[in-house]
């Protein structure tokens, strides 16, 4: 068996999703459905004084109308952010009359067609006590929370700063983002007796069941949840929506099964999003660049219930040389929706501001961007002074600079242009810690030579089936159709959340042992089953392995996460070393004369994160998130009306994300990189790192295209009109 | 979405008869026809039609050149107007302005007349619950004092700043063309296309002339044969389906380097579809030179008022202006420039 490891292997579900066949939980077929539509607040804060529902109750085929009046009997799961449950928010919805941020579920209608669910719903008259929200930054009546437990404190940061050679100070902003999966949010449920099976997009289907069981009020194996496939999921789907339950428990009352389309224009309001934030990043550095003085504070957009933060600044903190650190971090509660995860959910507006800065004090010392950052590597983490399992950061800055051509860089602004076209460079450092998450997995080996892996994690379209197949095929030595996946069922060995790049590195981990147990029995070596041999003198017919893996960092007490439907996710190698995966991004914009359009027609990444178990779908994970980096730079935005808290571009036309033809030359580079310390499978996380700091090289490159220093995101044409 | 009838008449005169107005634009019945606009505003009960008259099978589909004016049906498509020759050879501005606007798909089913009726994408207007002086007359208009970066800086009043969306309009406006209407009987008109549309004063809820019976049939745009050195330039967020954020439609008779004719269409900064004519006064004559595009552009937005988030579009669209004039100055014809 030749190595299937790292192999570009084409996905195994591909064939599956292009022809329609894949089926998503919306497509799934259940008898004599009813339909809900949700009806959410058109205030950004306020009571419900009435609802009149008289028109509603007339359309015909509406069989209920919920609302707080009538609520389903719904305990709260607890908020995940909390540590406390699996709930994207602290408070149920339809739990009492206040509206805490505009397009709050405030009613959920259900009727025998989508149609009339439709009509109804928009019939339904809600009379509200309105009041004034305080929905954005700055908005009179927001509550800052400083969260001084969450922060780092290393040396005498100020002082050092203060006594550094060169320093800069400098202030960053990061706009609202919402997910727009292509597949859109639903929920089916499905009753059978007691029991009942829930189709959600989900990318935690054991959060999922445990967070339902204690809505319902009841035993967790009643709860099958199934997400087979999932549209997209970018962290959107990590946590349990609240209309999941109501949709489940209207089902139990109503004694059929209900299915609930999310709309579009809801989706950016009924489930979480990237919340805003402002940083403060302050440098002190030596003459020759190295550093001393690092300092990160953020402001975090939160729900007026809930605190959910990112923190950047624990990362950010990791990168480079310095002496002397501190972090801040400060909730700031606002008449809006809970956050939640969104790809590189810290990193990505952190290190735009990071990132942003080290171009920054660069231009000050009068260096060399890449040299300012190479100069500042370290091979131990600046905080806990521990090594890195592996460190490969100036690898990825010599491979990408070498194919983007960097040693044609000149640093005088504009001093690249052509014609009409600005045209400018700039780098930036991409990174994610690595992470794993307790998880358990079967494996079987039958006579005939047919394997299954089964674990209830999922596949995000990121390859999952197609790797956990790769591993399974190359320790067994059986050929990759005959390895056969099954993945987001709640009914299946106990996975974990499809977040924090931790899916490959802990199942894969987990299927390896499984495999070499399976072989022990058998008699056989690694990659070399020789079924006749082996089951010739076996007893059985098959041959079937349970078992769970819990990062060591975590001990024997990390494997309770397995069966209580909560999460643990560590950081790799535990306390001895750090873990983390590198990138260096190179970006070039042309910025046009005359309008100011901002393009970016080329843009290189190299990336070391340990094994790559598939080139092929690692490299789509690293290019879809740099794409993704493009459309944080200069596209996305959720525009918030600060007088009402309303999303004013609730629609995929408007909030914009990059199309075909912005993304021209797209290049990634796969870092060779060995690890040996950071878990059995030596695997890195590479969900996530693709998005990070591709938005700070972009705003580098408008920077020496223009002279503009745009600190913040997105950054728009509007932006570059800064003398009319 | 409402309830409402679906009817298919078999010819245009029965069509114009069946369609049943009510005198508020969007409260009687609609015509049908790509139905990109219609059948998304009633999906959003913004627009709640009792009935939609289907006018897809009803012919107007054709164009046809005869070496000095182009006969367009109403029903042609976007995407068959984008790729005609007659489109693409005499009047690339035409062509561009089709090909720049909306995605493969919606240029596909959406048609002419529809596309010089799109209706705003004012956010305030789609909520269906803001003040709105269009969607709902004397309500007031929260877009003034709310998220207006894509909305119109010229045209506007202080009942409304909707930006029209369109771009075919914005360059079609160039060529003073003839829209072609059928009413009941034999009441059908022929309507300058500079005419066609209205300002929105203290009445923004009325978007044009047309009656709520009153079907466009086709276009009669007369083309100069200069027409051939025309541009259409759409400054965008992204590279593709984005609306303009500035366009300029130009169409230049040179003599030499200098000016003997031009035309200038202005797209995403304006009320309606937009021609800057004191530019063109301005530029008869002139040498064509960075200094005389950039005045040009200034005088085509002279008079814009900008609010809180589209300030930018008065220095955009005179920048856009300039580049859409230097580039089809640039130009290369061949023999017959």
């Amino acid at each position: 068996m030749s190595d299937n490891i790292g192999k570009p292997h084409d996905r195994i579900d591909g064939r599956l999703k292009v022809t329609g066949a894949a089926r998503y939980a919306a497509d799934f077929a259940v008898p004599n459905p009813l339909y809900a539509h949700l009806v959410v607040s058109t205030v950004g804060k306020g009571r419900i004084a009435g609802i009149d529902e008289a028109a509603a109750r007339a359309v015909p085929g509406v069989r209920e109308i919920y609302t707080h009046r009538n609520q389903p009997d719904l305990q709260p799961a607890g908020f995940f952010g909390a540590g406390a449950g699996q709930a994207q928010q602290g408070w149920r919805p339809l739990a009492g009359p206040d509206v805490r941020f505009y397009g709050e579920i405030v009613g959920m209608v259900v009727a025998e067609t989508l149609l009339a669910a439709r009509e109804a719903a928009a019939e339904l008259r809600f009379d509200y006590e309105a009041q004034d929200p305080a929905a954005v930054f700055g908005a009179s009546g927001v509550e800052p929370e400083p969260l001084p437990d969450r922060t780092l404190s290393v040396g005498d940061a100020d002082r050092a700063l203060s006594e550094a050679a060169t320093s800069i100070a400098r202030s960053y902003e990061t706009a609202p983002n919402t997910h727009n999966a292509m597949e859109l949010f639903a929920t089916t449920a499905h009753w059978e007796g007691e029991d009942v099976t829930v189709y959600v997009p989900s990318q935690w289907v054991k959060g999922f069941q445990f967070g339902l069981a204690t809505e319902l009020g009841i035993d967790e194996r009643r709860i099958r949840v199934r997400s087979p496939y999932v549209g997209g999921g970018f962290g959107g789907k990590g946590t349990l929506f609240t209309f999941t339950g109501l949709v489940t428990a209207a089902a139990r009352r109503l004694g059929r099964p209900v299915k609930l389309y999310v709309t579009r224009e809801q989706g950016f309001t009924v489930a979480s999003f990237r919340a805003e934030t402002e940083q403060d990043v302050k440098i002190g550095a030596a003459p020759d660049g190295l550093i001393s003085a690092f300092i990160h504070e953020g402001r975090e957009l939160t729900s007026r219930p809930d605190t959910y933060v990112v923190n950047g600044a624990e990362n950010t903190t990791r990168m480079y040389h310095a002496t002397d650190i501190r972090t801040g971090l400060t909730a700031v509660h606002a008449d809006r929706q809970t956050p939640g995860f969104m790809r590189a959910p810290p990193e990505t507006p952190y290190f735009f501001a990071l990132e942003s800065a080290m171009d920054e004090l660069a231009r000050e010392l009068d260096m060399d961007p890449v040299e300012l950052r190479i100069r500042n590597d370290v091979d131990r983490d600046p905080v806990r002074g521990v090594p890195f399992t592996s460190r490969s950061l100036v690898e990825c800055f010599r491979q990408a600079g070498e194919a983007f051509g960097w040693s044609d860089y000149t640093p005088a602004i504009g001093s690249m242009s052509e014609g009409d076209e600005l045209i400018g460079w700039g780098v930036a450092t991409s990174t994610y810690p690595t992470q794993m998450s307790p998880c358990a997995v079967r494996v079987s080996v039958d006579m005939s030579g047919e394997a299954q892996v089964q674990v209830a994690s999922h596949d995000v379209g990121t390859g999952a089936y197609t790797v956990l197949a790769q591993a399974a095929s190359q320790r067994l030595g059986l050929p990759m159709e005959r390895i056969h996946v099954e993945l987001g069922d709640s009914r299946l060995p106990p996975g974990t959340i499809a977040g924090g790049s931790v899916s490959t590195a802990s199942n894969v981990s987990a299927v390896e042992i499984a495999c070499d147990r399976i072989l022990e029995k058998l008699g056989a070596r690694r990659g070399a089953l020789d079924l006749e041999a082996a089951f010739g003198s076996f007893p059985q017919t098959a041959v079937e392995e349970y078992v769970e893996w819990v990062p060591s960092a975590l001990g024997s007490g990390g494997r309770g996460s397995l069966r209580n439907g909560s999460v643990r996710i560590v950081g790799g190698a535990g306390e001895e070393y750090a873990a983390f995966a590198f990138g260096a991004q190179f970006a070039e914009v042309r910025v046009n004369r005359w309008t100011k359009e901002i393009r970016v027609p080329r843009l290189v990444g190299a990336f070391a994160a340990g094994r790559i178990m598939n080139e092929k779908t690692a490299r789509s994970q690293y290019l879809g998130g740099m794409v993704w980096g493009v459309g944080h730079a200069l596209h996305e935005a959720t525009e918030i009306d600060p007088r009402t808290g309303a999303v004013m571009n609730d629609n995929i036309s408007e909030y914009l994300v990059p199309v075909n033809a912005d993304i021209r030359q797209l290049d990634a580079i796969l870092v060779p990189e060995v690890d040996d310390k950071v878990n059995p499978a030596g695997v890195k996380g590479i969900g996530e790192i693709g998005i990070v700091g591709t938005a700070a090289a972009i705003a580098n490159a408008v920077h020496h295209a223009t002279g503009v220093r745009v600190r913040k995101t997105p950054i728009r044409l509007d932006d570059l009109f800064t003398d009319a | 979405m409402k309830p409402f009838r679906y009817q298919a008449p078999a010819d245009v005169a029965a069509a114009v008869e069946v369609v049943e107005p009510m005198g508020l634009p969007g409260q009687g019945g609609a015509f049908l026809a790509g139905g990109t606009t219609i059948v998304d505003l009633m999906k959003l009960s913004v627009a709640s039609p009792h009935s939609l008259t289907d006018i897809r099978r009803l012919g107007m589909d054709a164009i046809r050149d005869d070496g000095g004016t182009l006969h367009v049906g109403a029903r042609t498509t976007m995407a068959e107007a984008a790729e005609h020759p007659a489109f693409r050879d005499r009047a690339p501005v035409l062509s561009d302005a089709l090909w720049k606007a909306a995605s493969p798909q919606l240029r596909n089913v959406a048609t002419l007349g529809g596309n010089v009726l799109q209706r705003t994408r004012c956010p305030y207007f789609r909520d269906g619950v803001s003040p709105c002086n269009k969607r709902d007359p004397g309500s007031g208009c929260a877009a003034i004092g709310g998220i207006n970066r894509l909305l119109a800086v010229l045209g506007t009043s202080e009942a409304c700043i909707a930006s029209y969306a369109g771009d075919f309009a914005n360059a079609l406006i160039l060529f003073d063309p003839i829209v072609e209407t059928a009413r009941p009987g034999d009441e059908g008109r022929e309507i300058p296309f500079a005419d066609l549309h209205v300002l929105p004063q203290d009445h923004p809820e009325r978007e044009t002339i047309l009656e709520d019976d009153e079907l466009i049939t086709g276009f009669r745009i007369p083309l100069p044969s200069w027409a051939r050195r025309s541009v259409y330039v759409k400054a965008r967020d992204r590279e593709s389906y984005a609306f303009a954020l500035a366009s300029a439609a130009v169409a230049l008779d040179m003599d030499g380097d200098r000016v003997r004719e031009a035309r200038l269409g202005l797209g995403g900064v304006a009320a309606t579809p937009w021609r800057a004519r004191e530019a063109e006064a301005f530029l008869r004559g002139k040498t064509l030179n960075e200094e005389t595009a950039l005045e040009a552009g200034r005088l085509a937005m002279e008079g814009a008022q900008g609010y809180a988030h589209n300030a930018f579009k008065i220095p955009l669209g005179r920048r856009t202006v300039a580049k859409g004039l230097l580039d089809a100055a640039a130009m290369d014809l061949g023999d017959a420039g």
